[in-house]
């Protein structure tokens, strides 16, 4: 859901600049996946805030609940049993948006307006511009948008922009008990990673590190993990997200060149009539046929 | 509409009203299509009643006209095998381009430009219907990197088939004499004995 805005740094399928005269500070949520205790209050508050109940599901054996993302349940804890030197270890990670600095669900938009990027860096989505082609869910490398089988319109996490543009912290980061979300400006979230990670390291957890992916140019939603080369370990965390090169072949260099290329082909079809002249039937032949029919 | 008495049918009522079924739901498909592909084109959306009428559509013409042409590439199938004759006649295809086609190989039904127009386009329509499918997310769910292939594949495909349509379109009106074949299904035989010599002695008896 996005609001009227004059600080807007990206619109999906649109060539030229989108109002942008208002600059604001580029914010994080920092998610420390070391002290979050999987009690679901960020997914509560998430569902207060929007306003939105989904389905009352089942239970599927884990603590997963619901067990996926959908067009109704934005975030969602993803719970983790790996085993490390020996010991059980309970990883949970909040999953959501990532509110990528370079969004490949906004490269893959064909609707104009549907998705934007604010230039504090959320990435939202226009519901009322969406045409529920699903491209956002090509394009995304993390798997999050969900198209609502009710209204055909992709759904997901908005970092709160409606909260943020005001001035207030996003309701999962108001919600947790621990203060595993913290909301800020991205340099204070870096800062105050930098803290968690050498804490965690003291206590042992010498690969602790901050997720902020360069593939998709840093992200406005970051991890503080105790097992930073291994992100794979939290329920399929991507090592190296990126947009896949299919998409930036399909959405970046195709697009112009194949506009080009047809209307080439146009024009010089064009051209070769005006320079070349229509393929008559010659006179010879009309005029044999004309004896022929007058035998 | 009988112009002349002597004039030959090249295409029957059935083969036309296929060949422009086929032709409508390229339109409106290569239209709505191109739409989703750059933002200039979004507003060819309009005529489909808006983006997603668009998207709800585009899908369903596809699947009409994947039905369409399956019938007309049987139809035309066996009139389309290259010869060596249409292989020498693509060779010098520039003479023709040139605008000089007096000393072309004599032709059957359909030349060597044509043949492989047949053969692209059935190909063409292959891919697009496979890889269509791909994308078709309100009744396929495919793993992502299927439809980031199919992505790519119908994009491409669908560029190089809207290019290839526009040769169609235009060797059609360049070369005078010809939509008629299309439209009420007869040319003039000195339209037969200039472009498709071969084929004219066979439905005439002339040499």
């Amino acid at each position: 859901m996005a609001l009227q805005s004059l600080d807007i740094a990206r619109r999906s399928a649109t060539t030229t600049p989108a109002p942008g005269v208002r600059q604001t500070t580029e914010v994080a949520k920092l998610i420390d996946v070391s002290t979050c205790i999987g009690c679901k209050a960020c997914q509560a508050a998430c569902m207060e805030w929007n306003d939105i109940r989904d389905e009352v599901g089942s239970c599927s054996g884990v603590f997963d609940n619901p067990v996926d993302l959908t067009a109704k349940s934005w975030t969602v804890m993803r719970f983790a049993e790996v085993e490390e030197k020996g010991k059980l270890e309970w990883l949970i990670r909040k999953d959501g948006c990532m509110h990528c600095a370079d969004p490949g669900c906004l490269k893959a938009c064909p609707a104009p307006g549907a998705i934007i990027q604010y230039a504090n860096g959320i990435v939202d989505f226009h519901q009322e511009n969406c045409i529920g082609c699903g491209y956002c869910v090509t394009g995304c490398p993390f798997n999050i948008p969900r198209i609502s089988q009710e209204d055909n319109k992709a759904y997901k996490c908005t970092l709160c922009s409606d909260r943020v543009a005001i001035g207030q912290a996003p309701a999962c980061a108001k919600a947790c008990p621990t203060g595993a979300i913290q909301f800020g400006s991205k340099e204070q979230m870096t800062d105050y990673a930098a803290k968690r990670v050498g804490d965690l390291k003291s206590r042992g957890y010498d690969k602790a590190g901050l997720y902020d992916p360069q593939g998709v140019g840093g992200t406005h939603v970051m991890y503080v993990l105790h097992h930073a080369d291994r992100p794979e370990l939290y329920r399929g965390l991507p090592g190296n997200p990126s947009i896949s090169p299919l998409v930036s072949l399909w959405k970046g260099f195709a697009k112009p060149l194949a506009s080009v290329a047809m209307a080439a082909v146009a024009l010089g079809s064009l051209f070769h009539f005006v320079m070349k002249g229509p393929n008559e039937v010659s006179k010879e032949l009309e005029d044999e046929m004309e004896k022929e029919d007058a035998q | 509409m009988i112009r002349n008495p002597k004039d030959l049918t090249r295409y029957n009522a059935q083969e036309r009203a296929n060949h422009w079924l086929v032709g409508i739901c390229f339109i409106l498909l290569a239209l709505s299509g191109l739409a989703f592909f750059h933002p200039a084109f979004f507003p060819l959306t309009q005529l489909f009643g808006g983006g997603v009428w668009a998207r709800i559509l585009h899908p369903f013409l596809g699947v009409v006209m994947a039905a369409a042409f399956l019938v007309m590439f049987f139809r035309f199938k066996s009139l389309n095998v290259m010869t060596a004759a249409d292989k020498e006649w693509l060779s010098r295809a520039g003479e023709m381009i040139d605008g000089n086609d007096h000393n072309m190989p004599e032709q059957g039904k359909y030349n060597g430009g044509q043949k492989a127009m047949f053969w692209a386009m059935s190909l063409c329509m292959l891919l697009l219907f496979v890889s269509g499918v791909f994308l078709w997310r309100a009744y396929f769910n495919l793993p992502v990197d299927v439809v980031r292939l199919g992505a790519v594949v119908h994009s491409a495909v669908a560029a190089f088939m809207i290019g290839v349509t526009f040769v169609h379109i235009y060797a059609a009106l360049w070369v005078r004499g010809t939509v008629r074949a299309m439209v009420y299904g007869t040319v003039t035989r000195a339209w037969a004995k200039q472009h498709h010599r071969a084929w004219y002695r066979q439905v005439t008896g002339k040499s």
